[in-house]
């Protein structure tokens, strides 16, 4: 394998394995987000709230390996 | 495929000051800001309000009762820097999205990059952040009280805790820094992928997408410096 390929390959495990844990966790933010407004539809607001910012947190993590590989992908 | 660059380019010197792209339009935006506050003030002094002064007066209001669920009795101490920190990052954002910004070019740089695509503009609004954090630890708690959460001696246990809050801190910084400009330099090079790959219409919806986005991280950031401060100013 030449030092261009690896290059690639390292991009793509990067964003794929980067994204699996993020993915889990925006959906277990996401099912107990809707567990809760089932519960207490009241509280709509606030719990939309908590969730947004729970997912960006989580998100964030997909963000840096994003950001990993688009640094090995342009310098 | 299109050029994408990770830094922003520089466009003319000053002397030996380097002016970037992405330094232009936070310039026009600044001004842009002035203005929008030097007519609310005036508006504030008349009588007959027009119609920005009430629209300005509805956004503050939604975020001062959104902050002071965060941090309580010491909103009115707080509040100009967070809502400082809001409208500048949301207002940058979407700035970035305007037709023109990334597209225009000069020989074979971009004239405007949205400044959160820059990663020194986001380091610098992350170390504003944590060090008005500090100093704010520093007013409300006194000197000696908060600087026990770093540097204790009394027992070993709280010497290595105190470490790790040190490193804590320091990485705080890094992650203010690296989600923001993440997620709109991410924007950024989807936008522009989207476009090479559909020339038309397609990087509509992403765009919406990525409206959304710069609204979710303004909010995020400032939410973040928000929870943080509450918790440095907070007595334990």
């Amino acid at each position: 394998m030449n030092i261009e390929a690896a290059k690639m390959f390292a991009i793509a495990f990067t964003m794929a394995l980067g994204a699996i844990g993020p993915a889990l966790s925006i959906g277990k933010i996401a099912s107990k987000a809707v567990e809760a407004l089932g519960r207490n539809p009241e509280a709509e607001s606030s719990i939309r709230t908590a969730m947004i910012l729970g997912l960006a947190f989580a998100e964030a993590i997909a963000i840096y390996a994003l950001v990993v590989a688009l640094i090995l992908k342009f310098t | 495929m299109p050029e994408i660059s990770i830094k922003a380019e520089t466009l003319f010197y000053i002397g030996s000051f380097a002016v970037k792209n992405s330094m232009l339009l936070s310039a026009l935006v600044f001004v842009f800001l002035i203005c929008v506050g030097i007519s609310y003030f005036n508006d504030s002094q008349k009588e007959e309000k027009s119609g920005l002064f009430y629209t300005i007066n509805l956004m503050l209001r939604t975020l001062y009762d959104l902050f002071s669920s965060i941090v309580h009795d010491k909103i009115d101490v707080f509040f100009p820097l967070l809502s400082a920190f809001f409208l500048w990052i949301l207002i940058q954002n979407w700035s970035g999205l305007l037709p023109g910004v990334g597209s225009i070019m000069v020989g074979h740089i971009p004239l405007l990059r949205g400044n959160n695509a820059d990663l020194n503009a986001t380091l610098a609004l992350a170390i504003i952040s944590v060090t008005m954090i500090q100093v704010y630890g520093f007013q409300f708690l006194g000197f000696k009280v908060y600087i026990s959460k770093f540097l204790n001696f009394k027992d070993p246990i709280y010497f290595v805790l105190g470490i790790l809050e040190i490193i804590s801190e320091v990485s705080k910084v890094v992650s203010f820094a690296f989600r923001l400009f993440g997620n709109i330099f991410a924007g950024e090079v989807l936008l522009t992928i989207v476009a090479f790959l559909v020339p038309v219409l397609a990087s509509f919806p992403f765009l919406i997408l990525e409206i959304f986005v710069g609204f979710v991280q303004a909010l995020v950031f400032s939410m973040l410096t928000s929870v943080f401060l509450s918790l440095a100013v907070s007595q334990h």
